[in-house]
C-alpha cells in the first residue's frame, strides 16, 4: 500500500473506534429508558406512538411473548412487501410503468428484505418502481435493522438481569431503535451523501445524447417477440446504433444511507455501491464504510455498558476488530498481487476487473470486508471478479456466521454463542462449571448457542450439495470450473448468513435460487434470533455467581485470543474441505496458468 | 394475541415515518440545499441543455476521443438502464481473451509498455466515469495524431481535468473521460 492509502485506512479506524463509546453509551442509556439527548424532541412522538398502538412501556415481556411479537411483526412485514412487489404495476410513483414481480421472485425479495438479507435477484432500475423502493424496500431496510438491534438488546438484558422472566418490551425496543437511532443517523448521512453526489429526486428517466453513436448487436426479433434463429439453430442478430441513452434517477440517498446504517445492502441499482450515483466520491465511499460498521461497533459498549462491565464489550470488539483488520490484509495482499494470467498479456498492476477507479484499490477492500464482515451484502466491487484468495476472503467472512462486526444485533448475539461455547469448553478443560458474566452456563445454553452457530453452516453446505446435483442449478454458473462451485457456495451462504452479496455472475433468478434461498434465509434469520431469545430467558432466570478464583475472567485478552481461536476452528472444521474445492483449487490453477 | 395490535399499528405509523416523512425530508433538504447532485450532476452545453451526467461514464471508441474503461454492461457499454461488471472470474477462457483483445486494440494504436490494469479490465459499475492519469497519458500520442493537435497542448488539457485525492488523501487520483471528451469539441 501507498503511504497515503495506509493514512487513510489508520484514520478510518480511528474515526470508527472514536465512535463507539459515544454511540454505544447513547444506545444503552435508550434502551434502559434513560432520558438522552434527543429525549425533548422525539419523546411526545414516542408517547404518542404507544398510545395509538395501545403499548404500555411498564408492560415486560418474557422471552416466549417477545419472539411471539418478533415473528408475528415480521409475518406483517412479509404480507406487506409480497403485496407491493405483485401489484407495484398499479400502485402510484411508477413513471417507468415497470410492471409487477413474478410470484417467485416476489417471495424472495420479501423474505430476503423482511430477514434483513437483501439478496437481489432483480435488476433494481429496470424491475422496482419508486414507490416499491421507498414505501416498501426502504422501510423495510428500518425495520429489519430494527428487528435485529431489539432481539440483541433483549439478549443483552438476560446476561444483565436477575432472577426475572422479563426481558424487555418488543414494541417499545423497536420504536426507541427506529426513532432515536437509525431515523436521526439516516438523515445527515443522506444528506452528506447528497452532497458528494448521490441522487435524491423523483424525475421520470433521464434521456441524453451520446457524444458518440454506439454500434452494437442485438438479437433479432421475430413479431411476436420471440428470438429468430438461422437454419443451424444460432441466434440471428441485427446491427443497432444508439444515439442516446436513458439515464435512470430515483430517491436513491435516502435509501443508501440506511441500506449501510442497517447492515442491509440492497442498492438501488444493479450495480449497488460500486454505482456513482449510489456512491460517488472517496469520501461517500469511506462514510458508506462506517455506517455499515458504527451499529454493530458501538452495540458491543452498550452489551458491556449494561452487563455493567464495559471492558467485556471492549474484549468482544478487540476480537472483531482483529478478524476484520487480518482479513483486510489478506484481501489487499491477494488483489494486489493481482492475476499472473492477465500480467501475461502485458497488464501493469493490480487486479481491477469490477472494481471503480476512484476509491482506490485499499478503500475497495476496506469495504469489501466491512460489507461481508458485517451482514451488510452491499458491494463496491464485484466479488465474482477478485481473484481466487481475494474472494475466499468475503466467502470466509460471511461463513463464519456474521460475527466480525456482524449484522446490526444479529453479530452481537451470534459473538456471544461463540464466547458462550468458548467458555463451555475451556471450562472443560481446567475442570470448573462454565460461567460467563456471572451466569452458569448449563445444557439449555449449550444447545442454544450450538444451533445458534450451526444453522447457517449446515443449511449452506447442505442446500450447496443438492444444488450441485441439480441440473438447473449448475445450469446458472456463469464461470466454469472451480469458480462456478464458488459461485453457488457464495449464493447459499450469503442467504442462510442474510448476507445479500454474490458471486452475481450466478443467474439467480430461476426457480432453484428463489425457493431454497427463500428457506435458507428464513431458517437463517430465525433459527438463531429465537435460539438466543429462549437463552436470555434461560438467563434472566438466574441468580448471580460472584466470580471466584476459579472463574475465566472474559474482559482480558487471553480470552480474547480463545475466543478467535475457537471461532477459527469451528468456521475451519466446518468449510475447509467446499474451500479447499472452490477458491483454493482456483488459486492453483491460476498459479499452474490454465 | 393482544400483540396483533400493536403489530400492525406499528407497522403503519413506520411506513409513514421511514416510508414517507424520511424520504421525503432528505428530498426536500436536498433539492434545495444541493440541488444540481441531487438532481444528477448533470453537465449541460452552451444552450442550457443537458448532455451527460459528470458521474456517468460514456462509451468512446473514435482515435480522436479519450477512451473510457471498459463496461460490461448489457446491449452496449456505458448503458446506464443495466450497471453491471462483467462477474468474469479470474481464470475465466473467455474473460482472459477478451482482456487480450483489448491489449491488442491499445498495441494496434501504437502504445507501448506495461497498461495500467484499469484500461483493459472492466469496471464494477459499467458506467466508471474516470481513468488514471497514467492511463490518460497513454492515449495522448493517439487524440493528438487524430485531432492534429500538439501532444503538450493535451498534457496541459489532461492535467487541467486531473482530479487530485479528495481532501489531499482520500481515494485514487484520476481524470473524468467525458468532461475531457466535451472540452476537446469545444462543447463544455
Amino acid at each position: 500500500m501507498e503511504k497515503l492509502e495506509w493514512l487513510q485506512t489508520a484514520l478510518f479506524f480511528l474515526v470508527l473506534l472514536a465512535t463507539v463509546k459515544p454511540l454505544g453509551g447513547f444506545m444503552a442509556r435508550l434502551f434502559q429508558g434513560e432520558r438522552t439527548l434527543l429525549s425533548p424532541v422525539l419523546g411526545p412522538v414516542e408517547r404518542l406512538i404507544y398510545r395509538v398502538c395501545g403499548v404500555s412501556q411498564e408492560d415486560e415481556m418474557d422471552w416466549k411473548r417477545y419472539a411471539w411479537s418478533m415473528i408475528l411483526f415480521n409475518v406483517v412485514l412479509f404480507i406487506s412487501l409480497f403485496g407491493i412487489l405483485m401489484t407495484q404495476h398499479l400502485l402510484p410513483l411508477n413513471p417507468q410503468k415497470v410492471p409487477a414481480f413474478t410470484w417467485q421472485l416476489a417471495l424472495n425479495t420479501a423474505i430476503s428484505f423482511v430477514t434483513n438479507t437483501n439478496w437481489q435477484a432483480y435488476v433494481g432500475e429496470q424491475a422496482a418502481s419508486y414507490f416499491t423502493q421507498m414505501v416498501g424496500l426502504t422501510v423495510h431496510n428500518f425495520v429489519s435493522a430494527a428487528t435485529g438491534i431489539s432481539v440483541a438488546i433483549a439478549v443483552i438484558r438476560g446476561f444483565a438481569r436477575r432472577r426475572t422472566s422479563q426481558i424487555g418490551n418488543f414494541w417499545v425496543d423497536m420504536t426507541r431503535c427506529t426513532l432515536y437511532v437509525l431515523v436521526p443517523i439516516s438523515l445527515i448521512a443522506a444528506l452528506l451523501l447528497v452532497s458528494q453526489g448521490a441522487i435524491q429526486n423523483f424525475s421520470p428517466y433521464k434521456t441524453v445524447p451520446l457524444v458518440q453513436a454506439i454500434t452494437y448487436d442485438t438479437p433479432k426479433k421475430d413479431a411476436q417477440g420471440n428470438s429468430l434463429k438461422d437454419a443451424k439453430g444460432n441466434p440471428v442478430t441485427e446491427s443497432v446504433t444508439a444515439k442516446e441513452v436513458t439515464i435512470p434517477m430515483g430517491p436513491v440517498a435516502s435509501q443508501e444511507a440506511i441500506k449501510e446504517l442497517g447492515t442491509n445492502g440492497g442498492g438501488f441499482f444493479n450495480a449497488n455501491s460500486a454505482h456513482p450515483f449510489e456512491n460517488p466520491t472517496p469520501f461517500s465511499h469511506l462514510l458508506e464504510i462506517l455506517l455499515i460498521l458504527l451499529i454493530p461497533g458501538a452495540l458491543t459498549h452498550t452489551f458491556g455498558v449494561m452487563v455493567g462491565n464495559s471492558r467485556q464489550g471492549w474484549a468482544i470488539l478487540g476480537v472483531m476488530l482483529f478478524l476484520l483488520i487480518g482479513s483486510f490484509a489478506v484481501l489487499q495482499w491477494a488483489e494486489t498481487a493481482g492475476n499472473p494470467l492477465v500480467a501475461k498479456l502485458g497488464v501493469s498492476g493490480v487486479n481491477m476487473e469490477g472494481k471503480e477507479l476512484r476509491f482506490g484499490l485499499a478503500g475497495t477492500n476496506l469495504f469489501e470486508v466491512a460489507t461481508t464482515g458485517t451482514s451488510c451484502g452491499a458491494v463496491a466491487a464485484m466479488h465474482d471478479s477478485l481473484t481466487p484468495i481475494g474472494g475466499m476472503i468475503p466467502l470466509s467472512l460471511i461463513l463464519l456466521g456474521e460475527i466480525v462486526f456482524g449484522g446490526v444485533g444479529s453479530g452481537l448475539y451470534t459473538m456471544l454463542a461463540f464466547a458462550i461455547i468458548a467458555v463451555f469448553v475451556s471450562g472443560l478443560m481446567i475442570g470448573r462449571t462454565p460461567e460467563y458474566l456471572g451466569k452458569k452456563i448449563e445444557v439449555r445454553e449449550m444447545w442454544m448457542s450450538i444451533v445458534t452457530v450451526l444453522i447457517a453452516g449446515v443449511t449452506v453446505l447442505i442446500v450447496t450439495a443438492v444444488a450441485m446435483i441439480t441440473p438447473s442449478a449448475v445450469a446458472s454458473m456463469a464461470n466454469p470450473g472451480a469458480h462456478g462451485l464458488s459461485e453457488v457456495l457464495y449464493a447459499f451462504a450469503s442467504m442462510a448468513n442474510n448476507n445479500g452479496s454474490a458471486f452475481a455472475g450466478l443467474n439467480a433468478n430461476v426457480n432453484f435460487y428463489n425457493l431454497w434461498g427463500s428457506l435458507a434465509m428464513m431458517l437463517g434469520r430465525y433459527v438463531p434470533a429465537v435460539a438466543m431469545l429462549a437463552m436470555a430467558g434461560s438467563l434472566a432466570e438466574k441468580k448471580y455467581v460472584p466470580p471466584s478464583l476459579g472463574t475465566l475472567p472474559t474482559d482480558k485478552v487471553p480470552f480474547a485470543l480463545w475466543l478467535t481461536l475457537v471461532i477459527l476452528i469451528v468456521g475451519a472444521l466446518t468449510f475447509f474441505p467446499a474451500l479447499s474445492l472452490g477458491p483454493i483449487v482456483e488459486h492453483l490453477t491460476m498459479l499452474g496458468g490454465n | 394475541m393482544k400483540d396483533i395490535k400493536p403489530a400492525i399499528l406499528l407497522f403503519v405509523i413506520f411506513t409513514i415515518i421511514c416510508g414517507g416523512i424520511y424520504p421525503l425530508a432528505v428530498t426536500g433538504i436536498a433539492q434545495a440545499v444541493f440541488p444540481k447532485q441531487a438532481k444528477g450532476s448533470f453537465i449541460a452545453d452552451k444552450a442550457g441543455k443537458e448532455i451527460g451526467s459528470s458521474l456517468i461514464g460514456q462509451p468512446f471508441s473514435d482515435a480522436k476521443y479519450f477512451w473510457p474503461r471498459p463496461s460490461a454492461t448489457s446491449d452496449f457499454s456505458n448503458n446506464p438502464m443495466g450497471s453491471s461488471g462483467s462477474n468474469s472470474g479470474p481464470t475465466n477462457p473467455d474473460y482472459l481473451k477478451t482482456v487480450g483483445d483489448r491489449v491488442k486494440a491499445l498495441r494496434d494504436t501504437g502504445v507501448t509498455g506495461p497498461i495500467p490494469a484499469e484500461l483493459v479490465q472492466a469496471s464494477g459499475s459499467g458506467l466508471d466515469p474516470h481513468v488514471s492519469p497514467e492511463a490518460a497519458a497513454l492515449q495522448i500520442p493517439r487524440v493528438a495524431k487524430s485531432r492534429g493537435m500538439s501532444e503538450d497542448a493535451l498534457k496541459k488539457l489532461v492535467a487541467a481535468h486531473t482530479e487530485g485525492r479528495q481532501f489531499g488523501m482520500l481515494g485514487d487520483p484520476r481524470v473524468n473521460v467525458l468532461k475531457l471528451n466535451l472540452e476537446l469539441d469545444g462543447v463544455k
